[in-house]
């Protein structure tokens, strides 16, 4: 499983290099053609076993970012003021610790010691104007040897194994598509497709936009990590997947409807395959899905989630199970489908 | 070792109130070298002794206490689908436990994280709201069955939190440095003391359940009765939003306090030896009884002097708590030059008051 080494790399939207290398030095030598655009999508044409003709053209899609912050000044203390890149709560970036700029240079995200906070601040939620970054810097010279404004910044968060079968780590959402993708390509005997490796899903799925206008695919697949609420203080009509249940097939989302043939082509193949499959019942969040189903003339697809817990937040939790049903079944939709 | 490599060893042992063993374990094989000997008391108190060298059938104490134990969380329900309901274990600010990574001291350590319903999910008016402990929950990704195995009610649970070195900077970050970074200085103190002449005996405390209400000082001052005692915590640290006043700058030295919960003639001794030896200091004006283990020990018995050195903390109470290590080592030069420099006559000054 690639996520392991994809999930504690920073790669915050716009700022996706080191994902984008680390995907690189992963791909097979042979039998694929590798493509940068200019948005800084990963494109990747695998050539298949046979070629059969007419086949239609498909192209799977993960995005490599993940959401974070940026460094928007430094105050005279050495302190580091942020804004969030992309959906964050405010009120889970209290004491995190952090990644600062291409060096990494380690912070933590700290706000007023609580003791010396009145009642009335105590009352409130944390939100992001009252936070700041402390990298241990002495005055704003001496933090400016170190970071810049604008400078990315994304949560430091190891990977680990939690309960039995289940994996604790930051970014899910969409390393865990990018690692299904990676071993997709990596497979022998596949039929061929084109991987995209999308930038910018989290400012508004814009790298989507124009990999798939390049690639003009007939089918798009798109690789989510979404979110699973089956939770306690969540009721059961609100949990939208739940661990375990298999790969989470969309209807619809705020930004796509998933193509009614492709679903129920999902469906089929999954009870055929014995793979378990389970619908998001949740019909908010975005995906690449929007920008790839409206590229050019507008492209048949659907999404594909592993379901997570705790997505945009310093960990996340999924369940092995489902990440190896998510595969399985994109992969027996290509065979099925492709040349 | 480097006292950072100290301090990284003591933030990363596991020791909520309450429950202190592995940290009072690993601080006991670091002060092993230093002391002539060490033990445990009723409470768990961990007691580190070294000889003085006064010829004397009574010869006076000092006792350094730091406290070992740290916040934490324990378990309150495992519920029907293993997700762990909890309370907390001393003063956590219940708006940053989301998104923390834990260790579930269960049958077995359990890694888990704390997590509220998906944000996706919640409606405009929940959105705005701070997050109460009962919004919230542990999971460590356990079936019912296997999690009621490995899991009861009244397990504790630390917040688990690499410790953190900062770049072009003495600065450290970590969980529970309050008050690891005092028994870091205590042992600091205790490695300085190795090539002085003291006339005392020396008594290095790592107190237990300070958190819960400086339990360990009481019932360890009680039985040591020292002539003189000194607390060695943690104070606030500068931080933006946070006055001069209520703050002591991080790398400039430790914190002594004033206030009536210090014997007023150690508190000028302290300055005093300070002062000679240049280790910069600040004042912490403090008006009342001090939330350390100085609240207990002065009032021990018929009653024991006592002082407050304190090192400057950013983020109190959370796991990204950030401290300087130059304060360490000038907070335990401070007291090792300090406890050389005391004696009978100096106790006497402190009898006599004026």
């Amino acid at each position: 499983m690639y996520l392991e080494e994809l999930s504690p790399i920073p790669g915050v939207s716009g700022d996706e290099r080191e994902v984008r290398k680390y995907i690189r030095e992963c791909l097979p030598r042979k039998g694929v053609k590798v493509e940068n655009d200019t948005m800084g999508n990963l494109l990747v044409q695998k050539r298949g076993k046979s070629s059969r003709k007419n086949a239609p053209h498909i192209m799977l899609a993960a995005h490599m970012d993940e959401v974070g912050f940026m460094i928007s000044s430094i105050e005279k203390s050495g302190h580091l003021r942020f804004k969030k890149v992309g959906g964050l709560d405010d009120r889970v970036l209290v004491a995190k610790s952090v990644l600062v700029g291409k060096e990494r240079v380690p912070g933590v995200i700290g706000s007023k010691a609580v003791h010396l906070q009145r009642k009335e601040e105590r009352q409130k939620p944390y939100e992001v104007k009252n936070l700041f970054i402390d990298i241990g810097a002495k005055s704003k010279e001496d933090a400016e040897k170190l970071v810049k404004i604008g400078d990315y910044v994304s949560f430091k968060s190891s990977f680990t194994s939690v309960g039995e079968d289940c994996y604790m780590g930051k970014a899910f959402d969409d390393r865990v598509g990018c690692s299904i993708l990676l071993e997709l390509l990596k497979q022998k005997n596949m039929p061929s497709f084109t991987a995209a490796f999308t930038v910018q899903e989290e400012v508004g799925f814009r790298g989507a936009r124009t990999a798939a206008y390049t690639l003009q695919p007939d089918i798009a697949i798109v690789l989510e990590g979404t979110a699973a609420s089956d939770v306690p203080e969540a009721k059961d009509h609100e949990h939208a997947t739940t661990l375990g249940c298999g790969p989470a097939l969309t209807v619809m989302d705020q930004s796509v409807i998933a193509d009614r043939e492709l679903l129920t082509n999902l469906v089929n193949l999954a009870e055929r395959e014995n793979i378990p499959y389970q619908f998001r019942r949740f019909t908010g969040g975005f995906t690449d899905g929007g920008a790839i189903a409206l590229a050019g003339e507008g492209t048949r697809t659907a999404v594909i989630s592993v379901p997570c817990r705790y997505i945009h937040s310093p960990f996340s939790i999924l369940q092995q199970s489902d990440y190896y049903h998510t595969l399985k079944l994109v992969q027996a939709f290509l065979e099925n489908n492709s040349g | 070792m480097e006292i950072k490599d100290v301090l990284q060893k003591l933030s990363e042992a596991r020791g909520v109130a309450g429950h202190e063993n592995e940290a009072a374990e690993l601080a006991a094989s670091l002060f092993q070298p230093y002391v002539d000997k060490i033990k445990r008391d009723n409470l768990g108190n961990l007691v580190a002794y070294k000889k003085g060298a006064l010829r004397s059938r009574r010869r006076p104490s000092i006792f350094l206490a730091a406290h070992l134990d740290e916040i934490g969380l324990i378990v309150t329900e495992v519920n029907e689908n293993g997700f762990i309901r909890f309370s907390t274990i001393g003063g956590f600010d219940p708006r940053t436990l989301w998104g923390q990574a834990v260790m579930v001291h269960g049958r077995r350590d359990l890694p888990g994280v704390i997590g509220p319903k998906s944000p996706h999910l919640v409606s405009q008016e929940e959105a705005g709201k701070e997050l109460r402990i009962e919004d919230m929950h542990i999971d460590v990704a356990l079936s019912k069955e296997k999690a009621e195995e490995l899991v009861r009610v009244g397990d504790t649970v630390s917040i688990h939190r690499d410790f953190m070195e900062m770049k072009n900077s003495a600065c450290v970050t970590g969980k529970a440095l309050d008050d690891r970074a005092g028994i870091a200085c205590l042992i600091q103190t205790a490695r300085q003391l190795q090539r002085m002449v003291h006339d005392f005996d020396v008594y290095f405390v790592g107190t237990v359940q300070e958190e819960v209400g400086t339990r360990g000082a009481i019932t360890s001052t009680y039985s040591i009765m020292p002539d003189i005692g000194v607390a060695v915590d943690v104070c606030h640290g500068n931080m933006p939003g946070v006055t001069e006043e209520d703050s002591s700058e991080l790398g400039k030295g430790p914190a002594i306090s004033v206030g009536p919960n210090i014997h007023p003639v150690l508190g000028d001794k302290l300055k005093e030896v300070a002062k000679q030896h240049r280790i910069s200091y600040d004042i912490e004006a403090e008006p009342g009884v001090t939330p350390t283990d100085a609240r207990a020990i002065q009032v021990t018995r018929e009653g024991v002097p006592c002082a407050l050195v304190s090192i400057p903390v950013r983020y109190m109470h959370t796991s990204v708590e950030v401290i300087h290590t130059e304060d360490l080592n000038l907070a335990g030069q401070l007291l090792a030059y300090f406890i050389a420099d005391i004696n009978h006559e100096f106790l006497q000054e402190v009898k006599d008051y004026d």
